[in-house]
């Protein structure tokens, strides 16, 4: 055995045998952000054979406060591109998988066939019940990661028909029932904790070591350094899953008109007297926005209506697009008679295309 | 009956743990089933009434919402969280 591994194969219960499943393995990590990435970096320092990488976003200034394998001098760069970089020269042994995409029903059952297991290192809801069902339909265990604030929750899912997330939680939440990191915000170490007790995981599945984390969902607070287990079962609806939902990302129906980043800064570029509701906290707005822009916070809307009022088309934009959503589902309502369009990826878009 | 609490519910509420006083205390009915305590919390926090996926943990097991409580339970409400 090469000694690379030394302080693994000598551990009595792991073992050579041990090392020689993590480097006949294939783990697929959705996700190259706060859980992702410490999960991926002790993976492949431990010699798991193979590893997927899959994100399509590019490295931000706010990512590196908990993505600790990110750089200044990646900003701006392609995570995918960054991480593999970094992981290659962190373990040459390793071979890689890029996915240049973000998971879609469309791809998700093909990307995820060749992988014995699947990291869910993901940070919104439908792509999360888009990996579970996948898993049921492929019959391979997914190793979740969540987070919220000062708390991680972490468990394995379809792992030898034992019980999914959806027995968990039936139903996957409405866009705005339960906020993300982008939001709510996460304290950088949390994932960094979250996302190593995933590799942990990982290990324990591929080799059969230990108590894997089935049908139990561990939940940390990192505030009292407190665990807590939580135990479930099984329902055996939901494993019956045989084919993939035709829709994953809205479930509350009331889709809101839309406009592309890329259009939208055509129009600006065109026309005069755009009307452009910035709904983002008076603080995100001072820091950055756009010349048209009047802040209107998502919990002032009631500012909007003397800027609006006879107005026939009103276009709405906020960081990430998900607010600009929300606001103008209130605003519909309130001012029926104009017509409201989101600005699609929000500022995050707009920055891109006109720095 | 104490009650712990995570994720948004946590939030919601605005403390970690929250205690339901005996009938004793407030002369009002006390919730004795799963289903009876999520009414009763709904009441009170009606942003609770939100979430359409609520897990319920008494004495650290996911609890179906027929499935009775009595006041030296311990009762966790475990929403999804989605950071990542």
């Amino acid at each position: 055995m090469e000694p690379r591994y030394i302080r693994q194969t000598q551990l009595k219960d792991f073992g050579p045998e041990g090392q020689q499943k993590l480097a006949d393995s294939k783990v697929l990590v959705v996700g190259l952000g706060g859980l992702g990435l410490p999960a991926l970096q002790y993976l492949n320092a431990m010699g798991v054979g193979t590893l997927g990488l899959m994100d399509q976003d590019t490295v931000e200034l706010h990512n590196l406060q908990r993505q600790t394998l990110y750089t200044e001098n990646d900003l701006g760069r392609s995570k995918l591109e960054v991480a593999h970089e970094k992981l290659s020269a962190q373990n040459s042994g390793t071979t890689f998988h890029l996915h240049d995409t973000f998971l879609t029903k469309d791809n998700a059952l093909d990307i995820l066939e060749v992988y014995d297991l699947i990291l869910d290192a993901t940070d919104n809801f439908p792509t999360r019940y888009l990996i579970n069902d996948a898993c049921v339909i492929l019959g391979k265990p997914f190793v979740y990661g969540a987070l919220h604030s000062f708390e991680g929750h972490v468990s394995v899912f379809n792992y030898n028909d034992g019980p999914t997330y959806r027995c968990l939680y039936p139903n996957m939440p409405s866009p705005h029932e339960v906020p993300n990191c982008n939001e709510n915000g996460v304290l950088g170490v949390i994932p960094g904790i979250i996302g190593t007790f995933q590799a942990l995981e990982v290990v324990k599945v591929l080799t059969g070591i230990g108590e894997v984390l089935s049908g139990k969902l561990l939940l940390f607070d990192g505030l009292t350094q407190q665990s807590t287990k939580i135990g479930f079962k099984v329902n055996p609806e939901n494993q019956k899953i045989k084919k993939l939902q035709d829709q994953y990302q809205q479930l509350d129906c009331s889709v809101v008109p839309s406009i592309r980043a890329e259009e939208f800064q055509l129009l600006l570029e065109s026309q005069q007297n755009i009307t452009l509701l910035d709904v983002r906290t008076p603080n995100e707005f001072n820091a950055q926005h756009l010349n048209e822009a009047i802040n209107t916070p998502l919990n002032r809307l009631e500012l909007a209506a003397e800027h609006i009022v006879g107005t026939k088309e009103v276009y709405v934009i906020c960081q990430s697009g998900k607010r600009s959503e929300q606001a103008i589902q209130q605003l519909e309502t309130s001012f029926p008679a104009i017509k409201f369009y989101n600005v699609l990826g929000g500022m995050n878009k707009m920055m891109m295309l006109c720095p | 009956m104490t009650i712990l609490l995570f994720g948004i519910t946590k939030d919601i509420v605005g403390s970690p743990t929250l205690s339901v006083p005996t009938s004793s205390v407030t002369g009002k009915q006390v919730p004795k089933t799963v289903r009876e305590l999520k009414q009763f919390l709904g009441d009170t926090y009606p942003e609770l009434n939100k979430l359409s996926s609520l897990a319920v943990a008494v004495n650290h097991n996911y609890a179906n919402d027929d499935d009775t409580i009595n006041s030296y339970d311990e009762i966790a409400l475990i929403p999804p969280v989605s950071g990542g």
